[in-house]
């Protein structure tokens, strides 16, 4: 596979911090276009990962080449969500403002907005259901609304890879739906995808799933890696839903104390 | 309308220290936003009065303050800077300790020389009144050169405020521009320091954009607001000192302070009218 056709390669890859290793022995190969969803409890690596496919952490070891370079040398080609944004809520910032950040590492330091920019922001924001909110302060939103002004920051960006950490965090039902929508369309683009989730659900739709508790539990397909076992021996606790018909639905739970066990979803809560 | 106006038509030096006056308020407008938008207060008045052993050092070899000035803001950023990447403290600590440690230094530099007094209370409280047209050109390069670094730079800056983060990941290394928006900071108290001194600086640097900050609604327009404010500020404070007969420099900053809490008490009153659920409608 050429570099060109290679969103995300890694071998013997461990990430974390100067003074810890939080997962190691990391073997990837994501190419364009192609989805990879990252499963695992808080604290499991999924987080650290992404900050170092996004440059903002070295490698402690091995190599990563993320759209055939260093992680971090074509950033208008990766857009990024993180987990929270310390300062955002206090800026005299409008959600148009935000949004049109996303079209800065395309235009650089001093390139003018264009009228396609303008267009590129406009629709970001009508993907995401805040196009009436386009003059708000971003102070004067909900969390969720909040959520969906950095989502539409992302699309925006128009970025050939793109990495969302807990993107349904704080999301209404509307609001997952608009994200789960607006998202397919960027991989049919051509955008490569890399999303930490809690939610087994969404993640069973990716490409390829990476299972992490502090190690690679499991790497492959969803409907591989997502199973039970494997579900109960990262969180704990697997709640399973007995209907076939349903597609093979799990909701999981991190287990802090006691053994690792696997609940049979009630009937009425599945119907 | 005569009461408002003679005192800058009738004399030289107070027609300069009004526009020396409206050149610092507009530098700190611009500086100033971006110290209230990061978190930067701190390390802004560790500054303003960090120089001070730098400035007393220069009088004492017998050069110019600014020359001290510059070399002081210098040092502290960079013992800043050293302290926090070499050890597990904390940036609030790290200024702290060169915050006190250089004005200790100031202290014991200026104590060593009998014939100080007078120059700590000018370096303190500047001198506003006493301008000269060569501090004039020097404050109006420098304005000049932090709003140019300002516009170009507005992207990186936003981001930067914003998260650091986000920063990084958009290609503009925000530690880069972190240092370069420490360096503005510094360029202004720097030159600063002769107009309304290392003291009342601070006082410039946080009221009007603190002013600007309640009423913006995007970062240009809270730059903006800032300088008005600064403006407006130096021109009723020197107004006052000549018809109050109060120094001149204090009553600059006296009127900024008093304007922003004139704008918040104004704004929370309209704050408890409109719900903040409102704004957003």
């Amino acid at each position: 596979m050429t570099a060109r056709s290679t969103a995300i390669e890694a071998t013997g890859l461990a990430v974390g911090y100067p003074a810890e290793v939080v997962v190691e022995g990391i073997e990837l190969l994501l190419p364009a276009s192609g989805s990879l969803a990252l499963v695992g409890t808080n604290g499991s690596g999924k987080s650290t990962f992404l900050r170092t496919i996004a440059g903002l952490l070295r490698p402690r070891a091995g190599t990563i080449r993320v759209l055939g370079a260093e992680p971090g040398r074509v950033p208008a080609r990766i857009a990024y969500l993180a987990q929270s944004h310390a300062n955002g809520f206090i800026l005299p910032l409008r959600v148009v403002d935000v949004v049109r950040m996303g079209r800065y590492p395309a235009r650089g330091l001093l390139g003018r907005l264009r009228s396609e920019d303008e267009g590129i922001v406009r629709g970001a924001m009508e993907a995401m259901g805040v196009d009436h909110l386009a003059n708000a302060p971003l102070g004067s939103l909900s969390g969720g609304q909040r959520q969906r002004v950095h989502l539409a920051r992302v699309l925006a960006h128009r970025a050939d890879l793109i990495l969302l950490d807990e993107p349904n965090a704080g999301l209404d039902a509307g609001g997952r739906e608009r994200y789960l929508a607006a998202f397919a369309e960027e991989l049919h683009r051509g955008a490569a995808l890399v999303t930490a989730t809690h939610d087994i659900g969404e993640a069973v739709e990716y490409d390829r799933v990476l299972l992490l508790a502090r190690r690679v539990v499991a790497l492959g397909p969803g409907s591989e890696v997502l199973t039970p076992d494997r579900l109960m021996e990262t969180f704990g606790i697997v709640v399973r839903d007995p209907h076939p018909e349903h597609g093979a639905r799990f909701a999981v739970a991190e287990r802090t104390h006691g053994a690792p066990q696997v609940v049979e979803l009630p009937e009425s809560a599945t119907r | 309308m005569e009461l408002l106006v003679s005192p800058f038509l009738d004399n030289a030096f107070m027609l300069r220290a009004l526009a020396a006056g409206i050149l610092v308020a507009v530098a700190c407008g611009v500086v100033g936003t971006f110290v209230v938008l990061r978190g930067l207060a701190f390390i802004g008045d560790a500054l303003a009065h960090g120089v001070l052993p730098g400035i007393a050092a220069a009088l004492l070899l017998g050069l110019p303050g600014i020359v001290g000035a510059a070399a002081g803001a210098l040092a502290m950023i960079g013992g800043v800077t050293l302290v926090t990447r070499r050890s597990r403290l904390s940036t609030d600590t790290a200024i702290g300790l060169l915050f006190v440690g250089m004005l200790a230094l100031g202290v014991v530099i200026v104590s060593r020389s009998g014939s100080f007094a007078g120059d700590l209370v000018a370096i303190l409280f500047g001198q506003v009144l006493g301008v000269s047209e060569g501090s004039l050109l020097l404050q109006a390069g420098a304005t000049l050169l932090v709003i140019v670094v300002a516009v170009v730079c507005a992207r990186p800056f936003l981001l930067l405020a914003f998260d650091p983060d986000l920063a990084d990941v958009a290609g503009f290394p925000a530690r880069r521009y972190h240092t370069l928006m420490l360096l503005l900071v510094a360029l202004t108290v720097v030159v600063s320091f002769q107009t309304v001194g290392t003291l009342l600086v601070f006082g410039m640097l946080l009221a009007p954009a603190g002013t600007g900050a309640l009423l913006a609604r995007r970062v240009g327009s809270m730059m903006a607001i800032a300088a008005l404010v600064g403006a407006l500020s130096t021109w009723a404070g020197l107004l006052l000192s000549w018809w109050l007969d109060l120094a001149a420099g204090a009553s600059v900053v006296l009127v900024a302070v008093a304007i922003f809490f004139l704008v918040l008490a104004a704004t929370s009153l309209g704050a408890a009218r409109h719900p903040v659920g409102d704004r957003a409608r």
